[in-house]
């Protein structure tokens, strides 16, 4: 059983939902990332989301387009990223799933990302502006390495670009919680119950939500019909805010702890 | 006339196609079905039709530009005026199909991106003109340079939104309006100004462009009784120079010629010149499109220069990488310091001042013209006028002036 299809069964065997924390590859360096994995891992997230950075990341708000910035100027790019990977698999075996934007990816070249990613014990790829439509070459990509491709499906999403994303998908589906860009907000969001039930009739794969969740009570809500609730910009915010201290690692892994169940 | 259409995905050979977050696939697919139901409406074509004519004054002029000919000392030159289209480019055409499509959609909100200025003006005015909300974008060194434009959406009711991210220029302030889109798709028209970004956009612009080429074809067989031998256009995104080309794409004999930003130089970071060699342009994705565009060696966009913020953007419309490849269009760079010169020579031999963008492609027709000699004879689209551009071009010339002394 893959790593990402083994978290899911077993969070299902003790019924409980699952945290995935989203931070950016190498803000603010490489070297936080890589303790942060680590510290993430041993607090409990179910899967890590490791953001690779793009000049132009068009889907993002603010808080993640800061955060890009930041770890451009430390020049991080796929191969540190998959460094750090590697270097944290000495100490966890919690899933790690890439979250790109295409361009960085198709100049690394999709075959050799799917085997230096498999290589370094990557789980899986999620590729903001990748739709299956566009897919097909990187899915077999990673397919041939056993690694899940992750799929975004949205409220605006149809009955027929569901089923067609349900056909595609391994490991998870990958909910957002509402239209707009990457950042938190205040109110919860009924359109992502309304979804996650239009995606669990097309398929039996977990769903998890993100986009706008920033808090515990909103991860409650999320898990009370997601099988995992996506927490990033209010994570990356976080990291932003604790810039300088010495003691970031920490301070970030007791935020991501303080949003979970029975926290 | 010719088969460069796309595919049902908006690809031609390996490029163009749709790389946008899922929240926008099922929007472009009900633009696409809209555009392709305008397509076949003879009603919307002739409602297009009577604006450009009675709105916009089209048919624009085929221009014999005499004297720049004498002065070139070769083929005849043809200016093809755009510019002389209300609101001073040829943007107005894409402006008006769109948001005449917009309103069949029953859009009431609309959203653009804007270099120069000039598309943003041509949106601000056809919104004014059918009392739609409108929305500009901009990059805040692009209104910083284009101020006579922020000013002219503003008056025209339109709201200019700065843009403070990456460049601060129209990639920039394509990303924002992406971003506005992707969080209300529903109410937003997002009226894309080149003929770039994801399918349907490249083939729609290009459609409400291609009149440029009809007209100029129709006008050229009238006054000199043959085609053209060459073809010049300035490319950014690739819409005048599309709209120019396509409906020659089919004869053989004419040459064509796509004129990018050479900037201040070759090396990357200082030019907007896609196809250059080593100026690091190779495809990749970039804002919704598979093209050629420059970037770094790890995928990341470059910084891109450009005396005209029109031409100032890294990636150019992908029907534009399958013509160069294909070999049908040769593409070339005039510099700044060229369409500087080439600015003030159109100006001072013709009476008509270009705008920068414009005069990249004057800058290439001149040494051309004399190459080609007097049996020749060529079309320059002049894209838009100067106007906007005059106090830049003052700034400049005021500075070499002090340097000169």
């Amino acid at each position: 059983m893959r790593r990402i299809e083994e978290t899911f069964f077993r969070l299902k065997k003790e019924g409980r939902g699952g945290l995935i924390p989203f931070i950016t590859a190498g803000d603010p360096n490489l070297d936080v990332t890589r303790q942060l994995i680590v510290e993430f891992a041993q607090g409990g997230a179910s899967i890590i989301e490791l953001g690779v950075p793009f000049s132009d990341p068009m889907a993002d708000g603010p808080v993640i387009q800061r955060s890009s910035e930041r770890a451009l100027r430390n020049a991080v790019g796929i191969e540190e990223i998959l460094q750090i990977v590697s270097e944290a698999r000495e100490h966890t075996d919690v899933p790690i799933v890439l979250f790109s934007y295409y361009n960085p990816l198709l100049q690394f070249g999709l075959e050799r990302l799917a085997q230096e990613a498999a290589g370094v014990g990557v789980d899986g790829v999620l590729v903001t502006d990748l739709a299956p439509e566009e897919a097909e070459n990187f899915q077999n990509a990673l397919s041939a390495q056993e690694l899940d491709m992750i799929y975004l499906v949205a409220p605006t999403s149809t009955e027929d670009r569901l089923q067609m994303i349900a056909r595609r998908a391994s490991g998870f589906i990958y909910a957002v919680s509402r239209t707009g860009v990457t950042g938190t907000r205040e109110e919860s969001s009924k359109a992502a119950a309304t979804l996650v039930a239009r995606v669990r009739a097309v398929t039996d794969l977990p769903v998890a939500v993100g986009f706008g969740i920033s808090n515990k009570t909103q991860v409650d809500e999320v898990l009370g019909y997601a099988d995992a609730a996506v927490v990033g910009s209010a994570i990356v915010a976080e990291i932003e805010k604790q810039a300088g201290n010495g003691d970031l690692v920490k301070q970030v892994g007791g935020f991501m702890r303080s949003l979970m169940v029975g926290a | 006339m010719n088969n460069n259409e796309p595919d049902s995905g908006g690809h031609w050979g390996p490029y163009g196609g749709r790389f946008v977050p899922e929240t926008l696939m099922a929007p472009l697919d009900e633009l696409t079905a809209a555009y392709r139901s305008v397509c076949a409406d003879s009603g919307f074509k002739a409602e297009f039709e009577s604006l450009l004519r009675d709105y916009s004054g089209r048919p624009t002029p085929l221009f014999y530009a005499a004297r720049l000919t004498e002065v070139a000392g070769g083929a005849r030159i043809y200016l093809k005026r755009e510019d002389l289209s209300h609101t001073g480019s040829h943007k107005i055409n894409n402006a008006l199909g769109q948001v005449l499509l917009a309103r069949r959609m029953g859009k009431k909100r609309i959203i653009a991106e804007t270099g120069a200025g000039q598309h943003g003006v041509a949106v601000a005015t056809v919104c004014a003109l059918f009392g739609l909300d409108c929305v500009i974008y901009m990059g805040s060194d692009d209104m910083r340079r284009q101020e006579l434009n922020v000013f002219r959406m503003r008056l025209l009711g339109a709201e200019v939104r700065e843009v403070n991210a990456g460049s601060n220029t129209l990639k920039d302030a394509i990303n924002e309006a992406i971003r506005d889109w992707v969080s209300t798709p529903a109410e937003t028209y997002y009226l894309l100004g080149s003929a770039l970004g994801p399918h349907p956009y490249p083939l729609m612009v290009r459609d409400f462009q291609t009149v440029i080429g009809r007209e100029a074809r129709a006008q050229i067989l009238e006054v000199e009784g043959r085609l053209p031998d060459v073809l010049l256009a300035c490319i950014g995104g690739g819409s005048n120079s599309i709209g120019l080309f396509y409906p020659f794409l089919g004869d053989q004999s004419v040459r064509m010629i796509g004129i990018e930003a050479g900037g201040s130089g070759d090396e990357l970071g200082n030019h907007a010149a896609r196809f250059i060699s080593g100026g690091g342009g190779r495809p990749g994705v970039l804002q919704g499109t598979l093209s050629y565009l420059l970037q770094d060696e790890r995928g990341q966009i470059a910084a891109t220069h450009s005396i005209s913020a029109g031409l100032d953007y890294p990636a150019i419309g992908p029907e534009h990488a399958y013509l160069h490849d294909a070999g049908r269009v040769e593409y070339v760079t005039a510099s700044d310091d060229e369409a500087l010169a080439a600015f003030q020579t159109l100006s001072q031999l013709e009476g008509i001042i270009p705008a920068l963008e414009s005069a990249h492609a004057v800058a290439h027709a001149i040494p051309l013209a004399r190459e080609l000699g007097p049996d020749g004879c060529m079309i320059v689209n002049l894209s838009g006028r100067g106007d906007k551009d005059v106090q830049t071009v003052a700034e400049i010339l005021t500075k070499e002036s002090a340097c000169d002394e």
